[in-house]
């Protein structure tokens, strides 16, 4: 460790918190929520390769108010991580840099995820009522 | 003008000793998850309910099962590169770290692994 402080360069905390690296931090931590919509991806089809009585169980766990709660926000979790990787892979190809096109699009990810979790729970919910 | 060394140039890995390698593979499967995961939510929607006998007729249909095989690949590569970002920046300790890294990747393999012996297990079963 050196003797006397040194002089940091400016930390995260020190920037103004904005839409850019609230999507940013929004896009890591749907990343990690997706991890575990992973394993219980896999549970899902190990249930389903097991056998019915352990395929029911996992159909009334994900049934279950906890396992719809998960379910939903993986749904808006995916949409999400979805359209905002799009939106990183258009700045790879070195489009979008500009600041009126980075806010259009951190808002269109933002409200495509929205409408596309709505429009998916509405589609299931409207035909489980059928 | 350049201030890499000479011997930086030639490896051309830099810091993390990988090169861009990381980056790469990350964008990659993300663009191969894009017809994938478009696929697999389209085909759930698509099938009339999800009860026992309609889920495991539909995993037994060989194109099903093949790019179920694929998702779960590719999901597992993708997973293990981001969580690893994630244990990189936020675990500080050279231990804890490493002993992270090695879990992760135990994990993912293990994960992937259960679901695709699961989909061959529906896909060659009666």
């Amino acid at each position: 460790m050196p003797a006397r402080a040194r002089p940091l360069s400016p930390h995260l905390f020190i920037y103004r918190w904005q839409i850019g690296n609230s999507l940013s931090i929004l896009h890591r931590l749907t990343g990690l929520f997706l991890g575990l919509g992973f394993v219980a991806l896999a549970y899902w089809f190990v249930a389903l390769a097991t056998g019915y009585p352990s395929y029911r169980f996992a159909a009334r766990l994900f049934a279950s108010p906890l396992g719809g709660l998960a379910l939903f926000g993986w749904t808006f979790a995916f949409f999400y991580h979805f359209l905002n990787g799009v939106r990183h892979l258009l700045w790879d190809a070195g489009r979008g840099f500009e600041r009126a096109e980075r806010r259009a699009s951190g808002w269109l990810a933002v409200a495509g995820a929205i409408s596309l979790t709505l429009a998916v729970w509405l589609l299931l919910w409207h035909f489980e009522r059928l | 003008m350049t201030l890499r060394s000479p011997l930086g140039k030639v490896l051309g890995l830099g810091s993390a000793k990988s090169g861009t390698a990381h980056w790469w593979g990350q964008r990659v499967s993300a663009i191969a998850l894009i017809p994938l995961v478009l696929w697999f939510i389209f085909s759930l929607l698509l099938l009339p309910n999800l009860d026992y006998a309609t889920a495991h007729a539909w995993l037994h249909w060989p194109v099903s099962g093949f790019l179920a095989i694929l998702l779960v690949g590719v999901v597992a590569y993708h997973s293990y590169l981001g969580t690893t970002v994630v244990v990189e920046d936020y675990v500080h300790g050279e231990g804890y770290k490493l002993l992270g890294l090695l879990l992760l990747r135990f994990l993912h393999v293990l994960v992937a692994g259960a679901a695709i012996f699961a989909i061959l297990c529906i896909a060659f079963g009666t």
